[in-house]
């Protein structure tokens, strides 16, 4: 038993993306047409021209009907796809593997979400009814778990793992400045940072990602096929996808200092991919930092730093816009908000632009190395599902 | 020997309301502090913290162990209509065929769990949360605790040798449903009636027993009017010759309402040498009184003395008690509003949710909670035998202080824990100050109230430091 690698087997061949914000102006039909026809426009597409439809969203709407309807697509097939923070993804995965297959010619994978509807602070989780003995701890309490047990694990003190959370934050937002899609278009200084009101445990406001709306869109088609399309496809290189057995309530053998669903994802992908030194052989990386720790331990998880040594590697700048391997150059969760059914498509997108050399102000140098990897983490520690993708500018 | 009380234990909540400060707050004095539950107990988890105890430290539950019946006092029932004394018999993991009853919500409950558990071999539960109208007396004068005492004719720790009651028609305290404090007439009224119930009750139960009050060794006097309670055992120890400065529980703990009766009993317990006779005198609309007898067995049968349990603890601030009690509302949180415990999925999981009852597989010995239909470590399907971990201890993997959740004392506090007997559990930690979470923290499982949706009160376990 094996996840096979489709390494240049799908192409995508265009791309569209909203910007993220509060859209209180703009509906979830919206923001998907809006996603959607950007990337219809280059290739003069209109609904006929695809053949079938992956709509992820988490809690913005149910069925395919969700694309269907906004789109007027008139009986084609649309599957709905629901894999909590990394549904965008799982989107994209789901309709790589439909045209990998061979049934498929031309696929789209979209992932939409509309959370500032709501009201409330933070993000919602829609729960199924239970007995009450399950944890009403919310997200950034239940990411805030890992610093505690990560200071104890590797001997690090708060204050140094404090100053290592906050240059993610800086940086992300940083990048996020150059980026006109993101929700926060502001540098913000460490200070401010680190005078954040607390939200849970070591976490202040800035080290939480926020709550925003918006919509992701991709076409794929069979890799041969990419240049009828498009001079600049990207290929897919790798998918991998797992989901974990909630070891962090209920087994003593997690320590929460990992996640070990993602170290899964990494190993998995770059088999695929042939990747043997992720950090010297991949151009950039846009990982899931829904809070600053989360980003920390991603860095060791993905194999980009030795176990204990990624809060060092962040506060040298290896990650930074223009360090060793770029993290989050479009500026991550924490710049664009995590409307998360378009989260994982939204992370693509930057690999789409960077690969392509459209990341205007913010472009890194992908001439030499042309490999991107995409990390999308649903859950909490412990308790998540993880996806990596790795797609690249050339095939072979 | 006959039948009698086979072994008791007592429960005081950590948190003190100082008198002084909650006087103050209406420009009145007051001494001292009084014994308050946290804003996650009620009668009904402070009455299963105190009959724990009385289990042997194998466990509760099973055929050795289960009590003829359950019997449940308060003044201060979580539920009505429902039956209170079913959630202590689903916590103490107690078989089906045993029955649990509520009584009425009179302090006088007391006195009559006490005679239903004599009669039965049963397990008499006496809990109460008193309070009163904000700032007033009642408020400062009342106090939270609980005590539980299982009788049978094995093992036998205090002999019941007789009892007599007295009862009344008469105006000296009461209260309406859903009344935050109860009203009382002026109490030389009611202490005249209750020393003539007191005289010709104690008289009765001495003559049933053939002894006489100069035979008596301890008194333990409780009820609702404390000037009758200080007249009735200042003239019982008079008469008795004993001399000993009792009768300052009242004032350590507070009056705790039918709980009050069981902690005097426990205090007198804690101290009786074998052979000692006991005058258990209950004051609430006549007069109830038990003579006991100390056995040999009672010295090698002593849990923590209730005395023990006044030590300590750590004062709530008067408005965080104010909130606590839901006399001050807190803004709450821009959340959805929790969702309600599903009943079936309670029922269900009744094993898990109010005994703390988890697994252990067969196949490979790996602990885990709730019991799970499939093995975490081995996978083996329905391996898991059940596995109490009710009242463990366990040490903090990790925590957090959660300022954004929904919590009737915000903030939350969530800590994931690693319990001794194995296992590991997500679960709210309680009665702990910020500054002393820590990893490795010793705590110890305690079943408290999370919160109440729809009416419906959320029991479940929560972590506790040790």
């Amino acid at each position: 038993m094996a996840t096979h690698s489709i390494a240049d087997k799908v192409a995508i061949v265009s791309m569209g993306c909203t910007t993220f914000g509060e859209h209180f102006d703009r509906s979830t039909d919206d923001l998907l047409v809006d996603a959607v026809h950007q990337a219809w426009e280059p290739l003069g597409f209109s609904g006929e021209d695809i053949d079938a439809f992956w709509i992820g969203t988490y809690t913005s709407g149910i069925a395919g009907l969700t694309l269907s309807r906004p789109l007027r697509l008139d009986g084609k097939p649309v599957t709905r796809v629901e894999n909590m923070c990394a549904t965008g993804s799982d989107s994209f995965r789901n309709a790589a593997y439909a045209v990998a297959s061979g049934a498929i010619d031309v696929a789209m994978a979209v992932g939409v979400e509309k959370l500032k509807d709501n009201g409330f602070s933070g993000l919602t989780t829609p729960r199924p009814q239970d007995d009450g003995t399950r944890a009403t701890s919310t997200a950034p309490a239940n990411f805030s778990f890992l610093a505690p047990a990560y200071q104890e694990h590797y001997g690090v003190s708060q204050a140094d793992f404090r100053q290592a959370m906050t240059h993610v934050a800086w940086k992300n937002h940083a990048n996020g400045a150059l980026n006109p899609r993101a929700q926060f278009r502001k540098q913000v200084s460490k200070e401010t940072i680190e005078n954040a009101p607390n939200v849970a445990g070591q976490l202040g406001v800035f080290d939480c990602s926020g709550i925003a709306d918006g919509a992701a869109a991709a076409v794929l088609v069979r890799a041969e096929d990419a240049h009828r399309y498009t001079d600049r496809p990207l290929y897919v290189k790798a998918l991998s996808l797992a989901a974990g057995y909630g070891a962090g309530t209920i087994d003593p053998m997690y320590d929460y200092t990992t996640f070990h669903e993602v170290t899964r994802t990494a190993a998995d992908a770059y088999a695929q991919a042939g990747i043997t030194d992720p950090r010297s052989q991949l151009a950039m990386a846009e990982v899931h930092d829904c809070f600053t720790p989360t980003e920390i331990v991603l860095m060791e998880d993905l194999g980009f730093s030795a176990r204990g040594m990624a809060w060092k590697d962040c506060l040298a700048g290896a990650f930074d816009l223009h360090g060793d391997l770029p993290v989050n150059p479009d500026g991550g969760l924490k710049s664009f908000g995590h409307p998360v059914g378009a989260t994982g498509l939204r992370m693509l997108f930057e690999a789409w632009l960077q690969l392509r050399e459209e990341a205007g102000q913010r472009q890194i140098d992908t001439a030499s190395r042309g490999l991107a990897l995409t990390h999308n983490l649903g859950g909490q520690p412990g308790d998540c599902v993880s996806f990596v993708s790795i797609v690249g500018s050339r095939l072979g | 020997v006959g039948t009698g009380i086979t072994s008791y234990s007592t429960y005081l909540p950590r948190w003190r309301l100082d008198r002084a400060e909650a006087a103050a707050a209406v420009g009145e004095k007051a001494k001292g502090s009084r014994v308050v539950a946290s804003f996650d107990e009620d009668a009904t988890t402070l009455g299963v913290a105190a009959a724990f105890g009385t289990f042997p430290a194998g466990g509760t539950g099973g055929t050795v162990t289960n009590p003829g019946a359950l019997w449940f006092a308060t003044t201060n029932p979580p539920y009505i209509d429902k039956t209170n004394a079913t959630t202590l018999h689903a916590a103490l993991s107690l078989s089906v065929d045993c029955g649990a009853y509520d009584l009425g919500a009179s302090v006088r409950s007391a006195a009559a769990a006490l005679l239903a558990a004599a009669r039965t071999s049963g397990l008499a539960v006496l809990a109460d949360v008193r309070g009163g109208q904000p700032g007033g007396a009642d408020e400062r004068a009342g106090g939270d605790g609980a005590a539980a005492f299982r009788f049978g004719s094995q093992g036998v720790i205090a002999e019941l040798l007789g009892s007599a009651s007295t009862s009344a028609e008469f105006l000296d305290r009461w209260a309406n449903p859903g009344d935050a404090g109860s009203r009382a007439w002026e109490e030389r009224f009611g202490e005249g009636e209750y020393v003539h119930l007191a005289e010709r009750a104690v008289d009765d139960a001495l003559k049933s027993t053939g002894t006489v009050i100069g035979d008596v060794a301890a008194v333990a006097v409780a009820g609702p009017n404390a000037r009758a309670v200080r007249s009735v055992g200042a003239s019982l120890r008079r008469q008795a010759g004993i001399t000993a400065a009792d009768g300052d529980l009242a004032s350590l703990v507070g009056n705790a309402g039918t709980a009050a009766l069981g902690l005097e009993l426990a205090d007198a317990l804690d101290r009786a040498a074998p052979g000692d006779l006991i005058l258990v005198v209950g004051l609430a609309d006549g007069a109830d009184a038990l003579l006991l007898r100390a056995t040999k067995a009672l010295e090698g049968a002593r849990g923590p003395a209730v005395r023990d349990g006044i030590a300590g603890g750590a004062t709530v601030a008067y408005p965080t008690y104010l909130m606590w009690r839901g006399h001050i509302v807190r803004e709450p949180p821009r959340r959805p509003d929790p969702a309600r415990p599903s009943a079936p999925y309670s029922s269900r999981n009744a094993a898990y949710k109010f005994a703390f009852v988890g697994g252990r597989c067969r196949e490979c010995g790996t602990v885990q909670l709730p019991l799970p239909p499939v093995c975490l470590r081995c996978q083996a399907r329905d391996s898991c035998d059940p596995m109490s971990a009710a009242g463990a201890t366990g040490r903090i993997v990790t925590f957090t202080v959660d300022r954004l959740a929904y919590s009737p004392n915000p903030p939350l506090v969530s800590a994931i824990v690693d319990l001794d007997v194995g296992g590991r559990v997500q679960v709210e930690v309680t009665d702990v100050a910020l500054e002393d979470l820590a990893v490795g923290l010793p705590v110890r499982m305690t079943f408290r109230r999370l919160m109440t949706v729809d009416g419906i009160h959320n029991y479940f376990w929560k972590a506790g430091p040790l």
